[in-house]
């Protein structure tokens, strides 16, 4: 007691806040000015251009026009249609691609969690797709769903019906190419999320399955009640994240599609950055970012909220 | 959630949770079969999921007619290095861009981006986790706000601020130094270490700057790794600011020029795939070295997210 008591004093100014002033500022200086000019200074000014008639390079100074640009996205027969189904597109994408890939991912994670020998060896083929650029995935998938029977898919297609299955026009029929790119981002995808679960196969405790061994349940009866309800919190990050991934969609629609055919696969992204890049409307475009932001934003909440009730009830 | 960076033990020995290892099958010759079983699955379903990665790599030493060829496309037959010399040398002025151009702004980009990265936002999560300051409570609310916000969400009125900046390698890192996400990992990395060491090293004299360099980051090689891994994965793979900001092929990356070239009529596929290949190549040798640094990166920071 007699020892410890000065150092207890000596600690106090330790403790004290603000302390650490001049430290901390300078510490944190660097990133957060560069996070302000970088990123919440464009973000105010996503709100502030979506209210104005605004070009780059333009002799016109920008006019305040409130909130016309929502107005004409949302509502006006001449420009909303493109926007409505550029969202309908992203909503499509996501019901197509989050449970297809989540599915897909559980699938593989139980397949790559065996206790078999070399099992590593396989799961770096998996995960091997993750570390490709987008761009580079997108063009070699461009010809894996070339039209005609050369390529790829439709050979393989062919090949594994015995000539049953027909040449598709993957990419140039409205109806597939939406479906096509979903499968592609599938692909590219799944060996994150399947790392992921791969990591809550592993904290769902052992004597679980011991337990329900002992109960005779069948493996599928503890696939269903021990392993799903033990990879809950998981599940629905990575539900979370793959449907923020598929709001994000772009960098595959301007490589294989620039949209097309016929808008079936034109996104909220490709659509705000067309407006400001290729017709020059940075305000439209501005708009649709924050229409786009908004979104985000209700995704993150709701899943905040599931996980909030999951942590009140346990 | 979990602020432990707990290995997700992807090599050598697991956990047996889904395995068989409940002793239902003691007969000898059913476990064979179902070991035998297990692997052809594992092998089939993996040879398919290679497949695209396969056909690159075969259509890249191949005459692009023999490219497109249906189930043609992966026999190894008819194999040079042309296409590799050709994407060399088809690059050869100003107009079309020389090849070394490409890998050199993927390189600065990725350079910047990931060793500017590695100083700001450590020290700022340091400041943010170990320093009492003023303000701090104000600037984790803003990096928690900013984690959730993609870089998709600026990209157009950053495109309309940074208009002076068009062509340049400036542009193509500067809004990705500094990462709100980056800080956020490195913050639940120092939140976990034992703050005694640096309590006593402050208490022997030694200021923030010190304590710091001298202790904290020695201790945290694997979340420096996490954050090297992936903001040099995400740089790599820049591609929606460059399609924006560059259409001078002396600052173009790699990965919007495998894009341009691609769009190019007429489409030389054995070439296109030699460029991804030569695209690829410095982001999987690193993978295969330090495999499960990659992995585990991946599922801690999905862990913390």
């Amino acid at each position: 007691m007699v020892l410890s008591a000065p150092t207890n004093q000596r600690r106090r100014p330790a403790v004290r806040f603000g302390y650490d002033n001049a430290a901390g500022v300078l510490f944190s200086l660097p990133a957060v000015l560069l996070l302000i000019g970088f990123v919440v200074v464009p973000f105010i000014m996503a709100f502030v251009l979506s209210m104005q008639i605004v070009r780059l390079d333009a002799a016109r100074p920008p006019i305040w026009v409130g909130l016309e640009q929502y107005r004409r996205i949302l509502f006006d027969p001449d420009f909303s249609p493109i926007f409505w189904r550029s969202l309908l597109n992203n909503l499509t994408f996501a019901l197509i691609v989050v449970p297809v890939q989540t599915a897909l991912a559980v699938a593989l994670a139980v397949l790559l969690n065996q206790k078999l020998r070399g099992i590593a060896f396989f799961r770096t083929f998996f995960f091997l797709p993750v570390v490709f650029p987008m761009a580079l995935v997108a063009v070699v998938w461009t010809l894996i769903f070339s039209r005609d029977s050369l390529g790829l898919l439709n050979g393989f297609l062919s090949w594994i019906s015995f000539g049953a299955i027909p040449p598709q026009d993957w990419l140039g029929n409205p109806a597939l190419a939406l479906i096509s790119i979903a499968i592609m981002s599938i692909w590219a995808g799944v060996g994150f999320q399947m790392v992921i679960v791969l990591a809550g196969l592993q904290e769902i405790p052992p004597e679980l399955y011991e337990a329900a061994s002992i109960d005779k349940a069948s493996k599928w009866q503890q696939f269903l009640h021990v392993t799903l309800p033990g990879l809950r919190n998981t599940l629905v990050f990575v539900i979370m994240i793959t449907t923020i991934f598929s709001l994000r969609l772009f960098d595959q629609v301007y490589i294989m599609t620039s949209g097309g055919p016929d808008d079936s696969t034109t996104t909220v992204m490709y659509q705000a950055v067309t407006s400001a890049f290729v017709e020059n409307n940075v305000g439209r475009g501005s708009a649709m970012t924050v229409i786009f932001v908004l979104i985000i934003i209700a995704i993150t909440l709701i899943q905040r909220r599931i996980l909030r009730q999951d942590t009140q009830i346990s | 959630m979990s602020t432990s960076l707990r290995e997700p033990t992807l090599t050598g020995s697991l956990p047996a949770s889904t395995a068989s290892a409940d002793g239902h099958s003691r007969r000898k010759p059913r476990r064979a079969l179902t070991t035998g079983a297990k692997y052809a699955v594992l092998v089939t379903v993996t040879a398919l999921f290679f497949a695209p990665i396969a056909y690159m790599l075969i259509g890249s030493f191949k005459p692009s007619d023999e490219v497109l060829d249906g189930l043609g496309g992966f026999l190894p037959v008819d194999l040079s290095f042309d296409n590799y010399l050709g994407v060399i040398t088809r690059f050869d002025s100003p107009a079309t861009g020389y090849f070394a151009n490409f890998y050199l702004t993927s390189a600065i980009v990725a350079v910047v981006v990931v060793g500017g990265g590695l100083v700001v936002n450590s020290m700022a999560a340091y400041a943010l986790a170990r320093l009492r300051w003023r303000g701090r409570n104000s600037v984790l609310m803003l990096v928690i706000i900013l984690v959730i916000l993609p870089f998709e969400a600026i990209a157009v009125p950053l495109y309309y601020l940074m208009n002076d900046y068009r062509n340049t390698y400036f542009v193509q890192f500067i809004p990705f130094v500094a990462s709100a996400f980056s800080i956020f990992l490195f913050y639940t990395f120092f939140i976990g270490l034992p703050a005694e060491i640096q309590e006593s090293a402050r208490l022997d004299g030694a200021g923030p700057w010190r304590v710091f360099w001298q202790i904290v980051v020695p201790m945290s090689k694997p979340v420096f790794a996490s954050v090297t891994i992936l903001s040099f994965l995400a740089a790599w793979s820049s591609f929606l600011f460059p399609v924006m900001m560059i259409d001078q092929p002396q600052y173009r990356p790699l990965p919007l020029e495998i894009a341009v070239f691609k769009a190019q009529p007429p489409t030389d596929w054995g070439q296109i795939f030699a460029f991804g290949v030569l695209l690829v190549i410095p982001v999987v040798i690193v993978f295969l070295l330090f495999q499960r640094w990659f992995i585990q990166s991946v599922a801690s920071s999905a862990m913390k997210g």
